[in-house]
């Protein structure tokens, strides 16, 4: 990375009378917007940066040049399961015949892009022991929000409106309760053991207690400490007698990946993170992919559109179609059209290039990964709980802290060595948490380097705390002042000129 | 070291109430700034807003944090600290002095469910 | 275990790897997941691994072999065949972008926080409002999102009132999250002229508690509304005014601000975003500051570091879901960031001469596409009195599925269907001369091989 700020607006770069486009010249055009009346045009001109070709080419090389991705370097960030993004991907998806297609053309003229979605459906339901899947949500949250949805919705034809409460771990991510929240579900929030696991003894209780007001409960597993729920069948027979449904947020599934499937431990509904699983790249934050699965006897609240395959008369060839009737069962639409199908055509890609004999590796090698990180730096950082994880790791900061250096001070100094820092401060089960998830992307060489430096990091704070507490020191920008940007937020250019 | 003041009486969730005739300045503790650490936003009620004890009026925020504002009084809003809006570190900077909503009381009985100072600092304590 | 590509492991690291973590086999580190779980045999009926030579195989024939076609687009109905640069494809393109993180560490993340925040400049100054967050999923999500955010902004609340001119694809998002999120939406009647009903409207204010109402502008059959008077009907009893906006026409058009909007929503797609059969696109969300910490979704803030430099990070994020849970102003926890950089890097090549220059040809290509349809005497402009954009209704008395898919098989795309006798049709600076000519004459072609068959 280039180590010094590329700090310029590109507002500051523009100078009045500079293009940066070429557009056909229509000398004499039949209409102008001169047409419209003056009140439905704006007074004056927008004031966006004039800036020739070059200029703009290099302000975002160079801009870039401040970021970290996954091809800089080791981005070990739990929960969030940075793996390498194939760039074979990239140029499938860069297809020339489905960039330029329209949502809403004849299906007879979209037959191979919406074979495509059926087969990606397919494969997810495949993977997750679903009976179907929808692919229509933009990222993890939207699924599921999605997901929440077609439990409100099957509730709702069951004639049981009054399942409006949704169990949540407390040591589930802020989005599940916001998620619930959204979906008009009342959060009820369910006891953690000292270990992170669900306290089914707690659970038990609040089944009991609200009985026919339990909607469901939304879980993850691995959990968010990566350790997998041993009671994972008896939760799921208890919510289900409870008349509830089980929802899996798919966050964690890396871990799974050959070994275990959400609808075998009990799951009725799950959402996959096709950016994290299926390795589609971050993009620095969307576009992801949420699909959603469901278990046979809920396809029907699915949202709308559906893309759907029957059988051609006379012939084994499949013809598919779109199905986008609001009938009575479909929990609605939860976007405009089918979601973001150029991220599900890497995906389609990857899950095709790793096939039946690869992709059952996906799990067992990132568990590998997380337990040779967990083992290897037990010694200097405390391990809270003990035993096998899955993908990801989760440490409580330093054992020694009688040094003052805390785990945001690691993470910091972590950047100076050239790796992206950990998830830090979550799960909140732990005042110092640092979660590491290797993937199964990264070779043992990276890893026992990781390792070196983690424990080069260890000694620094017993040697020089302050080195470590006043971190970074190589990165473009020092720490930042997020006190000021919150107390007197700046948040446009043209803010920033008022202030 | 967190600060107890005397004569002021205080909720579980960290409010404290300085009583000045038919009057309660509301705020929260020199604990509770401690635990939130630098605050950057206060969210508060419209004057003539009616709070309620035991229910939220509003939100205090800092950087990695929020904690919701719960009435340990119930009453109507006569003034609200508009110092506050542009600057909330005023709270960070002297907790007791830095009341938030003031609140015309409809039942000073109300008062009596509350903690002194001495009893706070056991329940900050626990 | 194969060698694989993506899998650097190799038997020997395996086996000082599982020494290590003092595991006998890849297996036993599954030791405590319940035996009646396991998956027993792998995935049965996944399929078996491609190379790459057969994936480039498969995609490059995907046109000849399955039938899937790039069509000369006369549509649009929330996706426009806008021009997409080829600096836009390729700065999305760079790996530093492409495959970093939601910038949470903003000592390396500040090519993403700084891209953030000239889009957030960008479309602050597009709507004219004073501040924008850093992108929603799409422009119906956006538009869910801001009456949610409506809702929860009144006191007491009775309805948030929709426009049936807004898109019915983005009303039905609306209508399901509002659905579950006990949100009455009352859906205002267009006009016969295809506008938002005034007296619809009045007669929901009257009924008091209008908590906001969404308007689209140019509304769904392609009018350029007068919305003279909403805003104030609206804030007399605190209700918010939600215009959803298509940003490539803001060059020109009056923007939501000058409508009195205090919250502007929309698809960015046309910001040179290439229509990839829907997405991904990127939704926009701006509004006034007085509603800043009710606005959804990531935001980024300029501040400075501890070397006193100017520089960028996400901020205000007290409001997420991260810090407060159920409380939080939204579930969202993302934003479309990449496609926020491609809506940014065209703005900044397009510049204010170069969106109204799109601005413009999309208008000049429509107008003369409906001049010419209607020239044919079999199609009838379906709102005549109202201005248009770029988009048009027209009355046709044949199949329109029919004439479709004839237009199609050579090539074109006629419009979509908004009812049993109504096109929409859609033209961008993508489109010559030429082909509205060969539309038209592929149209004609139709109508005469059906009069010659009855």
């Amino acid at each position: 990375m280039n180590k010094t700020l590329y700090g310029k607006l590109v507002f500051e770069l523009s100078k009045p009378g500079r293009v940066g486009y070429s557009l056909p010249n229509d000398a004499n055009p039949a209409h102008t917007t001169s047409e419209l009346p003056p009140h439905l045009r704006r007074a004056a001109a927008p004031r966006l940066p004039e800036c020739d070709e070059l200029t703009v080419v290099r302000h975002y090389t160079n801009l870039s040049h401040n970021n970290f991705g996954v091809n800089d370097g080791f981005y070990p960030l739990g929960s969030c399961t940075m793996k390498y993004n194939p760039v074979i991907d990239e140029e499938i998806a860069a297809n020339k015949t489905i960039a330029g297609m329209h949502p809403l053309q004849p299906v007879e003229t979209c037959q191979g892009a919406l074979a495509i979605y059926y087969d990606l459906q397919r494969m997810l339901a495949e993977l997750t022991g679903m009976a179907e899947v929808t692919l229509n949500p933009c990222a993890g949250a939207h699924g599921e929000l999605t997901g929440l949805m077609v439990i409100r919705r099957h509730h709702e034809a069951q004639g049981q409106t009054s399942r409006t409460k949704m169990l949540i771990p407390d040591s589930a991510h802020g989005t599940n309760p916001a998620s619930a929240a959204v979906c008009g579900l009342e959060v009820v929030e369910v006891r953690s053991l000292p270990d992170g696991t669900v306290d089914v003894g707690h659970l038990r209780q609040l089944l009991d207690d609200l009985g026919p007001q339990v909607a469901g409960m939304m879980m993850t597993n691995p959990n968010t400490l990566g350790i997998f729920e041993p009671r994972i069948t008896d939760i799921a027979d208890m919510v289900h007698a409870a008349g509830g449904l089980m929802y899996y947020d798919g966050a964690n599934l890396n871990a799974l990946l050959g070994e275990c499937r959400p609808g075998d431990m009990g799951f009725d509904v799950c959402h996959i993170n096709l950016h994290k699983t299926f390795a589609t790249p971050h993009g620095g934050g969307g576009p992801g992919s949420g699909p959603v699965g469901v278990r046979l006897g809920l396809e029907a609240c699915l949202p709308k559109p559906r893309v759907r395959a029957c059988k051609l008369p006379e012939s084994d060839d499949l013809f598919f179609q779109v199905d986008d009737l609001a009938d009575d069962s479909t929990l609605g639409s939860i976007g405009a059209f089918f979601g973001n199908y150029g991220v599900m055509l890497k995906a389609f890609a990857y899950m095709l290039t790793l096939g039946a004999d690869n992709i059952k590796h996906v799990g067992p090698l990132a568990t590998l990964n997380a337990n040779y990180v967990k083992q290897r730096l037990c010694d200097d950082y405390l391990l809270p709980i003990a035993g096998l994880c899955k993908h990801e790791c989760v440490f409580d900061g330093l054992r020694d802290k009688s040094t003052g250096v805390t785990t945001l001070d690691i993470a910091k100094r972590l950047l100076d060595y050239g790796y992206h820092a950990p998830t830090i401060y979550f799960p909140l089960l732990f005042h110092e948490a640092l979660m590491i998830e290797p993937t199964e992307s990264e070779s043992r060489e990276t890893l026992d380097a990781f390792i070196d430096i983690m424990h080069r990091i260890a000694e620094e704070a017993r040697q020089d705390p302050q080195l470590v507490k006043t971190a970074p020191h190589t990165t473009p920008i020092g720490r930042v002042d997020d006190v000021l940007a919150a107390k007197h937020p700046i948040l446009t250019y043209w803010q920033a000129l008022k202030a | 070291m967190a600060k107890f003041e005397e004569g002021l009486r205080y909720s579980e969730s960290h409010e404290y109430v300085r009583l000045d005739g038919d009057y309660a300045y509301v705020g929260i503790s020199d604990y509770a700034q401690h635990a939130l650490g630098n605050i950057v936003y206060v969210d508060m009620p419209e004057v003539d807003d009616e709070v309620t004890a035991g229910e939220e009026f509003g939100a205090v925020e800092s950087v990695k944090a929020a904690s919701d504002l719960i009435a340990p009084v119930s009453g109507t809003v006569v003034e609200v600290n508009e110092a506050l809006e542009d600057q909330p570190e005023l709270i960070n900077q002297d907790a007791f002095a830095t009341w938030i909503i003031k609140v015309q009381l409809a039942d000073p009985s109300e008062l009596d469910a509350l903690m002194d100072a001495k009893a706070y600092e056991a329940h900050c304590a626990e | 275990m194969e060698p694989f590509k993506y899998f650097p492991h190799t038997a020997d690291d395996l086996q000082a790897m599982l020494h290590t973590v003092g595991a006998a086999s890849l297996a036993d580190l599954f030791a405590d997941v319940p035996e009646g779980v396991r998956l027993s045999d792998g995935y049965a009926d996944f399929p078996e691994a491609w190379t790459d030579s057969d994936l480039r195989r498969f995609f490059d024939s995907i046109d000849t072999s399955w039938d899937t076609r790039r069509l000369v687009c006369f549509a649009g109905a929330g996706c426009y065949d806008h021009y997409s640069p080829a600096v836009a494809q390729n700065i999305v393109a760079r790996s530093e972008f492409l495959t970093s993180y939601t910038p949470y560490q903003a000592e390396i993340s500040q090519g993403t926080l700084h891209y953030i925040f000239e889009y957030q400049s960008m479309i602050a100054e597009l709507t004219g409002l004073d501040i924008s967050n850093a992108s929603m999923y799409d422009g119906a999500t956006a538009t869910a999102e801001a009456v949610m955010m409506a809702w929860n902004n009144a006191k007491r609340p009775r309805s948030v009132c929709v426009s049936a001119t807004v898109d019915p694809r983005m009303r039905r998002v609306v209508d399901t999250y509002a659905h579950y999120h006990g949100i009455d939406v009352t859906t205002l009647p267009a006009t016969a002229e295809g506008t938002t009903d005034r007296a619809a409207l009045d007669a929901a204010l009257a009924q008091g508690g209008v908590a906001g109402l969404v308007v689209q502008q140019p509304n769904y059959y392609g009018i350029v509304e007068d919305f003279t008077g909403l805003a104030d009907a609206l804030h007399a009893q605190k209700g918010l005014f939600i215009i959803n906006a298509n940003p490539s026409d803001l060059g020109i058009l009056r923007t939501p601000a000058e409508w009195g909007a205090d919250i502007a929503v929309g698809e960015g797609q046309s910001l040179g975003i290439p229509m990839t059969f829907g997405g991904p696109g990127v939704g926009f969300m701006a509004c006034t500051d007085k509603l800043m910490r009710k606005l959804p979704g990531r935001i980024v803030g300029q501040t400075l570091d501890s070397r006193g430099q100017r520089c960028f990070v996400l901020t205000l994020q007290a409001r997420e879901q991260h810090i407060r849970r159920q409380k939080a102003t939204s579930n969202i926890c993302s934003n479309q960031s990449l496609m926020a950089l491609y809506a940014t890097v065209y703005l900044a090549l397009m510049g204010p001469s170069g969106l109204r220059q799109v601005g413009e040809l999309s208008y000049a290509m429509a107008h003369t596409l409906a001049d010419r349809l209607v020239a044919t005497g079999h199609f009838r402009l379906s709102y005549p009195t109202q201005p248009f954009f770029n988009e048009f209704c027209v009355d046709f008395s044949g199949d329109i599925d029919a004439l479709r898919s004839y237009c199609a098989e050579r090539g074109y795309l006629a419009g979509v269907k908004v009812n049993s006798a109504t096109i929409m049709f859609c033209a961008t600076e993508q489109r010559t001369p030429q082909e509205v000519d060969e539309l038209v004459d592929i149209i004609n072609d139709y109508i005469k091989e059906k009069e010659a068959k009855a």
